[in-house]
């Protein structure tokens, strides 16, 4: 194992975030250099990366680097002072988030955040009911996600407070599903669940990944990001410090201590 | 001390009859504050302005029907542009500042209809006159008739928050404003939406309650401060708690004038306050979920 830290230390450290030789051909995302504040305090200092259509990429850091804000800046909730994202050729800057969500990013946030006394049926339909999604196709996108989460077809009258939390994460992505997103922005999907259910959300995210639909996950989970992710970005204090190809990394991996390690 | 059955029960039916209107009137004021936090003082100018309308439109067409929709439409717009214009840039600030703004507007709509339409009271016909005999009273159909259109409008009101893609909308907006906005509801568009349907819910009770009492320009004051109290008691931002709310202080209200006159009856209503305040803050009805 040792062997193989030496010879991949060489191309990590301080390795610029020059993404295109390990991008996806024609990105679907692009975030350049986004600066973001919280009042005084200077949280994303210029974070770039990209996403390839249908890939699902990966971000670790340590708490409080500035990964869910990358993710809230990408839908569009937190505006950036400074640099650009964009999605699908469209130039995102100063959209509203609703209208970034009609163009296909869904967001998946941290604490789930489900609507506690809509019923999960009615969760999912904020999602699903919209301009140009007729009967049929409401039918097909529920019972997909019926499909993927039986648990939530048996739940669907109950409201989303009386729902564990597994099962209101299952929700969450459900939610998120009914946009018929290009992208989903998954914030610690598996944070407080047990590990039947971490194994779950891991499959979850290959399937996505397997129906063309990109996926951006922010995880402290590095075996499960590992095994699910193509590529992998670092980020440290509001930067993207490095990146590469998850099937090069493992949980030893030098890169892994300098970033996520005490 | 003793009090004759037959006047409870008048009593009774005045309760209920005068609960609906109040349950009218402050589940537009619970909506507006469930879904964007502002208490809106300038609700009982709603109230009054769209009696007003009322007047007006039944004078040009002697339709009492159309005066209340016009009425309800006309106020609904009022009230869109008083969101548009006053409470949207106020949108992140102190609520305090929220409370200011809906007073002011209060300030200017009130003098407004003084200036516009004078001192004296107006007055709305019923659009019928049937009255039956309750024990020794002729007690006026229009008065039942009254009480069944709010619980009408109450009742379609739920099941449009219930059923209604809308309803959906403006639930899960004054649950979670951002995640609804994450989920494509267009989230600006709800608030005005919402604002307007309080607003022509309030122009609907004041027309409907036209006839019962004079139209004037300090009809509203009176109905706000009733309805706020029926906002707390109920619990804020309940909509099925300020139904209950409403009937609840008005029958109280209703039976306290066996013993009182009308004008020491309406101390009843600060006293439930008072104790819901001490002892139940979130309020008495919260069963119901937002």
């Amino acid at each position: 194992m040792s062997g193989a830290v030496v010879s991949e230390r060489t191309a990590m450290p301080g390795a610029p975030a020059e993404t295109a030789p390990l991008a996806a051909a024609a990105p679907l995302l692009k975030v350049d250099g986004i600066h973001t504040y919280y009042g005084k305090s200077h949280i994303l200092h210029g974070v770039s990366l990209v996403v390839g259509r249908g890939e699902v990429v990966g971000l670790l850091g340590r708490n409080g680097v500035g990964k869910s804000t990358t993710l809230k800046a990408i839908a569009g909730i937190v505006h950036p002072a400074q640099g650009q994202v964009v999605f699908d050729d469209h130039p995102m800057l100063r959209l509203r988030p609703h209208k970034v969500a009609r163009l296909g990013i869904a967001y998946v946030p941290e604490d789930r955040r489900i609507f506690r006394y809509l019923t999960v049926l009615e969760n999912l339909r904020t999602g699903l009911d919209r301009r140009g999604v007729d009967r049929a196709a409401k039918a097909r996108l529920l019972d997909k996600a019926f499909a993927y989460f039986p648990r939530l077809a048996e739940r669907r009258g109950q409201t989303g407070g009386t729902l564990s939390g597994g099962e209101q994460q299952m929700l969450a992505i459900a939610r998120a599903m009914m946009l018929e997103p290009k992208i989903v922005l998954l914030d610690e999907p598996t944070e407080g669940l047990m590990p039947s259910m971490v194994s779950q959300i891991g499959e979850i995210v290959g399937a996505l990944g397997g129906e063309g639909v990109a996926v951006l996950l922010v995880e402290q989970n590095v075996p499960l990001t590992l095994q699910a992710c193509r590529r992998v970005y670092f980020i440290e204090k509001g930067v993207v410090r490095h990146h590469a190809m998850a099937a090069d990394l493992h949980v030893d991996h030098p890169a892994i201590h300098q970033y996520l390690g005490v | 001390m003793s009090v004759p059955l037959d006047q409870v029960l008048i009593q009774t039916l005045n309760g209920i009859v005068t609960g609906m209107i109040l349950a009218l009137v402050s589940s537009g004021l619970t909506l507006i504050f469930g879904i964007m936090d502002v208490v809106n003082f300038a609700h009982g100018e709603l109230f009054m302005l769209g009696a007003y309308v009322g007047v007006l439109t039944l004078a040009a067409t002697g339709n009492f029907w159309i005066a209340l929709v016009v009425a309800t439409l006309v106020i609904a717009l009022l009230g869109a542009a008083i969101y548009l214009t006053t409470l949207r840039p106020l949108i992140g600030r102190d609520p305090l500042t929220t409370i200011l703004a809906t007073f002011g507007i209060s300030l200017v709509l009130q003098n407004y209809a003084l200036w516009q339409f004078g001192p004296v009271s107006r007055k709305i016909e019923e659009p019928f006159t049937g009255h039956f005999t309750l024990f020794y009273l002729d007690y006026p159909f229009y008065r039942l008739a009254v009480a069944a259109l709010a619980a009408a409008i109450i009742g379609g009101l739920w099941l449009f928050l219930k059923y209604g893609t809308y309803g959906i909308w403006i639930r899960a907006t004054t649950q979670d404003r951002v995640m609804a906005q994450a989920m494509g509801i267009p989230v600006p568009w709800v608030l005005t939406a919402v604002f307007a349907l309080g607003a022509g819910m309030a122009a609907a009770s004041g027309v409907l309650f036209g006839p019962l009492v004079g139209v004037n320009s300090q009809m509203g004051a009176n109905w706000v401060l009733r309805a706020f109290i029926v906002v707390v008691v109920g619990g804020m931002g309940s909509l099925g708690g300020s139904i209950a709310a409403a009937i609840f202080i008005s029958l109280l209200e209703a039976y306290a004038s066996l013993w009182f006159s009308p004008a020491q009856a309406v101390i009843v209503s600060f006293v439930v306050l008072i104790l819901t305040l001490l002892f139940r803050p979130t309020g008495l009805f919260v069963s119901t979920p937002k």
